[in-house]
């Protein structure tokens, strides 16, 4: 039980970076199809940060935990973030469609993620797994509450934390009132003074960078390091679009519903004498859910729990 | 006592392109603490100016003084800076937001972020005008007036001095209007200078200390209010009579062909688009209707052609079919037996056709469908067609045949991105009973529109939406006409369309006009609608202002109609209209 609660939070992190980098994006109003991509960017940033600092030592063992996480944050959000600038450039300044430059981003993400990983000496992934992932130093004093509260990797955390942040700059905040008015209608914030173009570049590149650190902690804590292909990380990308629907576009509901959606995907996996087709079926749910919501909130038609009013479209001052 | 000068507009003028000229060298000044009007048609660069203050539009040549300096406004920031808030036609507000969220969108940016600071000072200011305003109440839930108030109290919260009203009360009622003009008095009184975008001259007489008229871009004059009354406005705002040389042959037989009654329209905003709306267009004839823009033409042509639902009213079509053979041609066999029923039908000899034989038995379907084909049963009146609350495909399988040339000629009249031969199908590609769809015939079409209308065009398999906009109307005109309508409703037709062009089009629909057909046309050109048409039709605001006979109307009777300040007497016409 303890390892099913561990798991899913675990899936829940992933899942809640890319979702609050969407949330993000999508408040200044680009639906960012790349984030499955700019997910696996981060991961390949984040592990060539490893493995050069991780390299650069004379023996593993003398790596430093706070110069190891902040290496690997830096590496994977500057990867991240310069795919979602790519994305930012197309979309605001180009204005191209958001659908289809995003789904080129997250198709070039992959394959750079492979490329990239392909050269990236891993040697070093299993110790700086075990560094990343290592838990707060009382939790295992505090039987399995402890472990399935405490006995996390700081990435855990800092996820919390952002989600956190992000909920109180959306609402509290001036910039996070300019950022909705730009999302909900950039031609009423740009006759209001606010520089439309700017927050759009800073919200995309700020959301990416941050959407990018989720698939770097997938591969170095949850799954300790070891890499097969960007498959699973995309995987975990859209699930992390539809999050944010099923939030609401709500950061803070998005850690409940991180871990609603990563129990479900979780529970595939421990419960037993289950067939792959049952397993398959259960991994669905997620996706079901969402699809229930929308349908929910298009019936309810609150006006609050609509996506912001110009989402996916490019938007021109000269335009009339 | 002078009043200081707080704008100037120095020799004002702004392209779009360079055909359009949406103002030329206009220069007016706006003083502290007055309500200047600016007042004129649609289309006459009212908003575009304005816009030039707002920093919406920069000006291509000119000079703009504020206080005395010069000013390059280039953003609506920029306008801020000097003080000078616009409210738009279309609010510029964020739905999801509340007022006061909204009002302190972007405003003081460096004091720190407090939003109950920021209500106790809208409150303060709200007392202090007379403005009624929840500051919790989310836009979305608002009524129009409402948001219009949010608007104003955003941009005073700015500390705008000027403030400019683009058409504050096109969508208020009578009672709002008083509330608007008690706060705008309100604020002239603080000093504010405010001013206000129109085309009514009831308001600019009730509210303004000057009056500056535009006309086509141009500054025509500004007088004090006090100086002047609605007639000599509405003079300066539509102009000397120009003379124009359209052939205009009397109607011959007109006879009814399309009775509109007591139709009403609600927008989307609740208000009244079309309010009991009665009219009728005879053939042989062509129906103007004057307006200024938005005043419900374009709803009524499409409540016409069965795009709305109605909230009341009837619109009937005349099928001139009496003693003409009742076919099957896009009539479904219930509407023959309903027909019958209504005793429309007789036999050749003069018997009723009831469906039934000597006996009072009914006949079989197939024996009706056979004497139907064979031409023997006839309509013994011409057939009424009531076509309230039926689509544009029923209306057509009636066998009404109505031709609509909308005034959005690439959205609803022709797809940009297709060829004209493909747009020319758009009318018949319900034709014919092959899965395949028949080219050959739509390419003739579109050959002999090319050919008679002198389309200048590459070829037919140019997108119509590269050719220009004259091009563009001759294809949908042609395509129209094509169809043999009896009933030919065309907006705007001309708009954007150079001199000749625009004679091509006004002789096509005289043409069709002398060919029997009812030709509704709603025109924005005074000059046009009275050398054109044979009636013209009035509307203001949804309402009908009267009918008039266009050979004898004054171009100032009309323009004073337009702006709702009169009714026109009772109809005067001539033939034989109901």
């Amino acid at each position: 039980m303890t390892l099913f609660f561990v798991s899913a939070i675990s899936i829940a992190t992933v899942l809640l970076y890319g979702c609050v980098g969407e949330i993000i994006t999508e408040k200044a109003g680009h639906l960012n199809l790349g984030i499955p991509g700019i997910m696996c960017m981060g991961t390949a940033g984040g592990c060539l940060g490893v493995s050069l600092y991780m390299g650069g030592l004379s023996s593993p063992t003398e790596a430093s935990w706070i110069l190891l996480v902040l290496i690997s944050l830096l590496f994977s959000m500057v990867f991240a973030a310069a795919l979602g600038g790519i994305y930012a450039v197309l979309t605001v300044t180009l204005r191209c469609n958001q659908n289809i430059t995003g789904l080129a981003i997250t198709v070039f993400g992959g394959g750079a993620t492979n490329f990239i990983m392909s050269f990236v000496d891993r040697t070093y992934f299993d110790p700086a797994g075990k560094l990343l992932s290592s838990s707060l130093p009382f939790a295992d004093s505090l039987g399995g509450f402890g472990r399935v509260v405490f006995g996390h990797g700081i990435f855990v955390y800092i996820s919390i934390a952002l989600a956190v942040i992000c909920a109180v700059l959306l609402n509290k905040t001036r910039v996070g009132l300019h950022l909705r008015a730009v999302g909900e209608s950039p031609a009423t914030a740009d006759a209001a003074g606010i520089n439309v173009i700017m927050y759009k570049y800073a919200a995309i590149i700020s959301g990416s960078a941050i959407a990018g650190i989720g698939g770097f902690y997938y591969i170095m804590d949850y799954i300790k390091g070891s890499w097969e292909n960007a498959a699973t990380i995309e995987a975990f990308g859209w699930l992390a679009i539809a999050l944010v629907i099923f939030v609401l576009w709500k950061p803070n509901i998005g850690i409940l519903g991180a871990l609603l959606f990563g129990a479900c995907y979780i529970v595939a996996f421990v419960i037993p004498n289950i067939t792959p087709t049952q397993r398959e079926i259960i991994k669905m749910l997620p996706y079901v859910v969402t699809i229930v919501v929308l349908v929910l909130t298009s019936i309810r038609k609150k006006r609050e729990h609509q996506p912001p009013a110009s989402l996916g479209l490019p938007y021109f001052r000269e335009d009339r | 006592m002078k009043k200081q000068t707080v704008i100037e507009l120095r020799g004002i003028t702004k392209r779009f392109g360079t055909k359009v000229v949406a103002n030329k060298n206009v220069s007016i000044d706006v003083k502290k603490g007055e309500i200047l009007s600016i007042l004129g048609e649609n289309g006459c660069g009212k908003t575009t100016l304005m816009n030039m203050l707002a920093g919406i539009y920069y000006p291509d040549e000119g000079t703009i003084l504020i206080r005395g300096e010069e000013a390059s406004i280039r953003s609506p920031k920029d306008a801020f800076r000097y003080n000078i808030g616009m409210i738009h036609q279309h609010f510029k507000l964020i739905d999801v937001f509340t007022a006061a969220e909204n009002i302190v969108l972007g405003a003081d940016g460096n004091d720190k972020y407090d939003i109950k600071l920021a209500k106790n000072r809208i409150s303060a200011m709200s007392e202090k005008y007379g403005f009624h305003i929840e500051l919790d109440k989310k836009v979305h839930e608002m009524s129009v007036s409402e948001k219009q108030t949010v608007e104003i109290v955003k941009a005073l919260y700015r500390g705008a001095d000027v403030l400019i009203l683009d058409e504050p009360t096109a969508v208020l009622t009578p009672q709002e209007i008083d509330r608007l003009f008690e706060v705008l008095r309100a604020m002239r009184e603080d000093g504010k200078s405010v001013i206000i975008i129109t085309h009514k001259l009831n308001e600019v007489m009730a509210i303004s200390d000057r009056v500056t008229v535009l006309r086509k871009g141009e500054h025509v004059k500004t007088v004090n209010t006090t100086e002047t009354n609605e007639k000599e406005l509405a003079d300066m705002m539509v102009g000397q009579k120009v003379v124009l040389n359209i052939d205009r042959p009397l109607p011959e037989n007109p006879e009814i062909r399309l009775d509109v009654e007591g139709l009403s329209l609600m927008g989307s905003e609740g208000n009244m688009v079309l309010d009991d709306v009665s009219f009728s267009a005879n053939s042989g004839e062509i129906l103007g209707i004057a307006g200024i823009a938005g005043s419900g033409q374009r709803e009524l042509l499409e409540s016409i052609a069965g795009l709305h639902h109605l909230q009341k009213g009837s619109v009937t079509y005349y099928n001139p079919k009496k003693d003409k053979p009742i076919t099957f041609y896009h009539k479904s066999f219930e509407r023959v037996m309903e027909l019958a029923n209504e005793g429309m039908l007789r036999y050749s000899d003069g018997r009723d056709f009831t469906g039934k034989d000597e006996n009072g038995k009914m006949l079989s379907k197939k024996s009706i469908r056979a004497q139907v084909e064979a031409g023997e049963i006839f309509f013994k009146e011409d057939e009424v067609i009531n076509l309230r609350e039926k689509t544009p495909l029923q209306i057509r399988e009636l066998g009404v045949r109505f031709s609509f040339v909308p005034e959005d000629r690439l959205g609803m009249g022709l797809v940009g991105n297709m060829d004209i031969i493909d747009n020319m199908m758009l009318r018949s590609y319900r034709r014919g009973k092959s899965f395949f769809v028949d080219r050959k015939a739509p390419e003739n079409l579109a050959n002999e529109v090319i050919e008679s209308l002198q389309v200048v065009t590459p070829s037919t398999h140019t997108p119509v939406r590269r050719l220009s906009g004259g091009n563009v109307q001759k294809v949908l005109v042609g395509r129209e006409i094509a169809a043999g309508p009896r009933v030919l409703m065309a907006a705007y037709p001309v708009r954007g369309l150079d001199i000749n062009s625009s004679y091509t089009i006004y002789n096509l629909l005289t043409e069709q006009k002398k060919n029997g057909v009812a030709v509704i046309f709603v025109g924005e050109d005074l000059d046009v609608l009275l050398a054109l048409c044979d009636r013209i039709l009035v509307v203001a605001g949804g309402k009908v202002m009267g009918t008039l006979d266009a050979r004898m109307a004054k171009k100032e009777e009309i323009g004073l109609m337009m702006t709702g300040a009169v009714r026109g007497e009772e109809e005067k016409q001539e033939g034989g209209s109901l």
